[in-house]
């Protein structure tokens, strides 16, 4: 049962929302054995999509969130309460036999517990351990809390996405929660094989704005080489591509609400390409048979572009193009690319899981597949406490009086 | 050659020990420099008219030209820079030999291409048992739609997030964002399915080919739009710079006293924070004129709202509002710096809407290190660049050099791989 990938590896998983526990997430469905570890007195509410829509059914609590349903598919799940001595004491044990420690509270919460990176080592020496917040541990703005708009709106991305003239537009969902989660899987696998290749562990300091800063690149090496900031007259457009080098680029009206067609000419033979198909004396001119020339003439091309495609729809759009090799697509809406987009279906990625209280339920797969070892998704999210027995019994040891004593005094 | 790492002075990298092939590509050019700057061996191989990224602006001093592209310059640090023409016999062979001395092979060609040239996974594992390689296309390798032709943008439409991102006005378009964010996410993807496929080969010998898909990364990259779908069946409508939700929310960018926007992130919730927010609105003469001051004050009197109510409990719905509404108002009468720090001096999480470029000049970004200076002899200076995206204590993350120039280590990499293959046979 389960992917085999990583089934070597146990990671001690104190993540939550997105950006911490979709990380552990896509390591679970590689096979590593993630153990989220929860606190009882909150009743595991620290992480508050526990109890968020959306819901399968009427039901509502803290084992009913759909989101966090997807987010913490294969993992198991824990209570433990890091307030006690008793419970800082089953925390070291199970790190003594764990191969990572992971978590994203705000900076210090942990090292406030008493589990630093140096108190964890002392565990086990070649402890890896991940940190995941929105500022990092380190540098004046340690203290700020953060979630994944205020993450992103500080690193530049929200800014960067947008129209001239307007508010930014930003993303529309939690992308650096996303981002920051694929980063921190990158950091838990890259200091697990650089251990497995010198036996050393280490502490692993990830910034959320950090690891955003660095996927607008090229914009910011435009500022320190040409000293052209990004924030200037005219700017962004980004529906355009970002630096004039494609000309018709955008996201172009279709017929029906809301109904939008994203078209790029990549190069002089895509803009060709699709002028026959336009037939239209404006488009046919060779006046436009060049990059520079269309660059300058952007918006009236845009404004006629438009009006072909308005009256259109936006599915005959694109394939017209693409039987002519340019790009373009539907701007799909969640129904369209996961029920009827063949790709998606053909991919497996909307797996069913099973849920203990919310029953069989589809979630988010993984964009990868592994020839030898791929991921798999069958258990859905862990109810608060739901693997207790299993982990406490069977991995530490602790016999069923003991367990008894623990749920007792409240410390698991 | 991987077993057997050099004794240096200097911290090793993460990945130091690794060796990437890596053929040139938009799509892919991340994972490579993720991969080097974590201090594996990256080999980017180019055609002999070099990678279509030198033909990407912008260009230093706005000269172009194919070793001024900073887009070259960013997505390829640390790596070696060799030219093939894959097209030529002789150079499918100095490719193969490189393959036999590589971990992993990194690519991005049209799904079919490989195989054309007699160097797909089936081809290279021939040379190399235990080679892992990965694929990153637009729709995956045997999907239905995998010869579409697709970018940056059609894939992100494609995909979900341009559904969920723009205005609250729906005449306007939705929005894709910049920085080529679907080839990010599919590179960030290529990079954890090479480390789990190096894990997995170090643990029993077995090499795997690793097929990333840009269309479903993008896919499982929507947050909620997805799994909303998943669970309720319902579709998210997009709004101005917040969450796209099924219901309307209340705006949550302000327009500060010099013009910048600032985002009022997570309003009070706790008993703490109202009075905090009220505190602030009193030092800063806004008590008298803030007209739901006395929702504010019901939430002084609670020791924290249930947000899962929202929505179901009117008079939660309208406290939380109010919290809101005070944020709002300090933002829109304070410079957004002094509001950023002043928010998050009373520990409420809000964000300044930085340009991009405006992190190098911020004091934290700063502190921490995160303009990282890359020398470039030719033009005989250091530049600034984009930091460390994760910071290893124990490994540094380090960009060992700038991109290499076309063919820049031709000489370097076959003569060394003659040598390494005499010492091999």
């Amino acid at each position: 049962m389960g992917s085999s990938a990583l089934s070597h590896l146990r990671i001690c998983d104190l993540t939550g929302q997105l950006a911490g526990a979709g990380a552990t997430k896509i390591l679970g469905a590689f096979g590593a054995q993630v153990i989220r570890v929860e606190d009882p007195v909150a009743g595991g509410l620290w992480d508050i999509l526990r109890s968020l829509g959306p819901y399968v059914d009427d039901r509502r609590g803290r084992n009913l969130g759909g989101g966090f349903n997807n987010h913490n598919v294969e993992k198991l799940g824990i209570t433990l309460n890091l307030r006690t001595e008793r419970g800082k004491e089953l925390f070291r044990r199970l790190v003594a036999v764990s191969d990572a420690v992971t978590e994203n509270f705000a900076a210090g919460v942990l090292a406030r517990r008493g589990f630093s990176y140096e108190e964890l080592r002392a565990i086990k020496r070649e402890i890896v351990y991940v940190s995941n917040c929105g500022f990092g541990h380190v540098g004046p703005y340690n203290r700020f809390k953060s979630w994944g708009p205020v993450a992103q709106a500080v690193c530049g991305l929200t800014f960067s996405s947008g129209l001239p003239d307007m508010p930014p537009a930003g993303w529309g969902y939690s992308y650096m929660d996303h981002a920051g989660a694929y980063f921190m899987a990158i950091a838990v696998l890259a200091a697990i094989f650089h251990r497995n290749r010198t036996g050393e562990g280490q502490w692993v300091d990830l910034s959320c704005t950090e690891a955003g800063a660095t996927l607008n690149g090229p914009a910011m090496l435009d500022y320190t080489v040409n000293r052209r900031p990004l924030r200037r007259d005219g700017m962004p457009n980004s529906n355009r591509s970002q630096f004039g080098e494609m000309v018709p680029h955008g996201i172009y009206p279709a017929r029906g609400e809301d109904r939008w067609v994203a078209i790029a000419c990549r190069d002089d033979a895509d803009w060709r390409a699709l002028s026959e198909l336009l037939q239209e004396p404006w488009a046919s001119s060779p006046r436009y048979a060049t990059l520079a020339a269309r660059r300058d003439a952007e918006d009236v091309i845009d404004r006629q572009l438009s009006a072909w495609t308005r009256e259109r729809e936006a599915s005959a759009i694109a394939s017209l193009l693409q039987s002519r090799r340019v790009p373009a697509s539907v701007v799909q809406r969640p129904g369209e690319r996961i029920d009827e987009d063949p790709n998606t279906r053909a991919w497996g990625l909307w797996p069913v899981v099973k849920h203990s209280e919310m029953g069989e339920v589809r979630v988010e797969g993984l964009p990868l597949h592994l020839s030898e070892t791929d991921w798999e998704m069958e258990r859905g999210a862990p109810c608060v406490g739901e693997h207790n027995e299993l982990v406490y019994g069977e991995i530490l040891g602790i016999t069923r009086a003991e367990m008894e004593e623990l749920e007792k005094e409240g410390t698991i | 050659m991987s077993g057997n790492a050099s004794q240096t002075q200097r911290p090793r990298g993460a990945l130091e020990g690794l060796r990437v092939v890596e053929l040139t590509s938009e799509a892919a050019a991340l994972a490579g420099k993720l991969l080097a700057d974590m201090g594996a061996e990256v080999i980017v191989v180019e055609p002999p008219s070099g990678s279509i990224l030198r033909s990407r602006p912008p260009f230093a001093e706005d000269i172009e030209d194919r070793e001024r592209s900073l887009t070259w310059w960013h997505y390829n640090t640390s790596k070696l820079g060799v030219t093939l023409d894959l097209d030529t016999e002789a150079d499918r062979e100095r490719f193969r030999n490189l393959i036999r001395v590589a971990d992993i092979v990194l690519e991005s060609e049209p799904p079919g291409r490989m195989a054309d040239l007699g160097l797909d996974y089936a081809n290279l594992r021939e040379l190399k048992s235990d080679l892992v390689m990965v694929s990153v296309t637009p729709f995956g390798r045997g999907g239905p739609r995998r010869d579409e032709v697709a970018t940056d943008l059609t894939v992100l439409a494609a995909g979900g997030p341009v559904w969920s991102s723009g205005y609250d006005d729906h005449s306007l378009p939705p929005i894709r964002g910049w920085g080529n964010q679907g080839y990010n996410i599919a590179s960030l993807y290529a990079v954890m399915g090479t480390l789990i496929a190096i894990l997995v080969r170090d643990e029993r010998g077995v090499g795997q080919h690793v097929d990333v898909n840009m269309h479903a990364a993008a896919n499982v990259t929507t947050e909620q739009a997805t799994y909303t779908w998943l669970v309720a069946r319902q579709t998210v409508q997009r709004q101005t710079g917040r969450h796209a939700e099924t219901n309307p929310t209340m705006p949550t960018q302000v327009q500060c006293s010099d013009g910048f926007w600032v985002n009022t992130g997570v309003p009070p919730r706790v008993r703490s924070e109202f009075i905090a927010v009220h505190d602030w609105l009193r030092e800063l003469g806004l008590l008298g004129e803030f007209s739901d001051r006395i929702l504010l004050e019901l939430g002084m009197d609670r020791e924290r709202l249930d947000l899962s109510k929202l929505g179901e409990d009117v008079e939660i719905q309208a406290i939380f509002g109010a919290g809101r509404e005070a944020m709002t108002l300090i933002a829109s009468r304070l410079p957004s710096y002094e509001y950023f720090m002043g928010a998050h001096k009373r520990g409420m999480p809000v964000a300044i809407i930085y340009s991009p470029e405006e992190v190098f000049e911020d004091p934290h970004f700063k502190a921490r290190g995160f303009p990282t200076p890359v020398e470039h002899p030719e033009l005989g200076k250091s530049i600034p660049y984009p930091g460390a995206p994760i910071r290893f204590e124990g490994s540094p993350w380090r960009i060992r050099g700038r991109a290499p120039q076309l063919g820049e280590h031709n000489e370097l990499v076959f003569e060394s791989l003659a040598a390494t293959s005499a010492l091999r046979t």
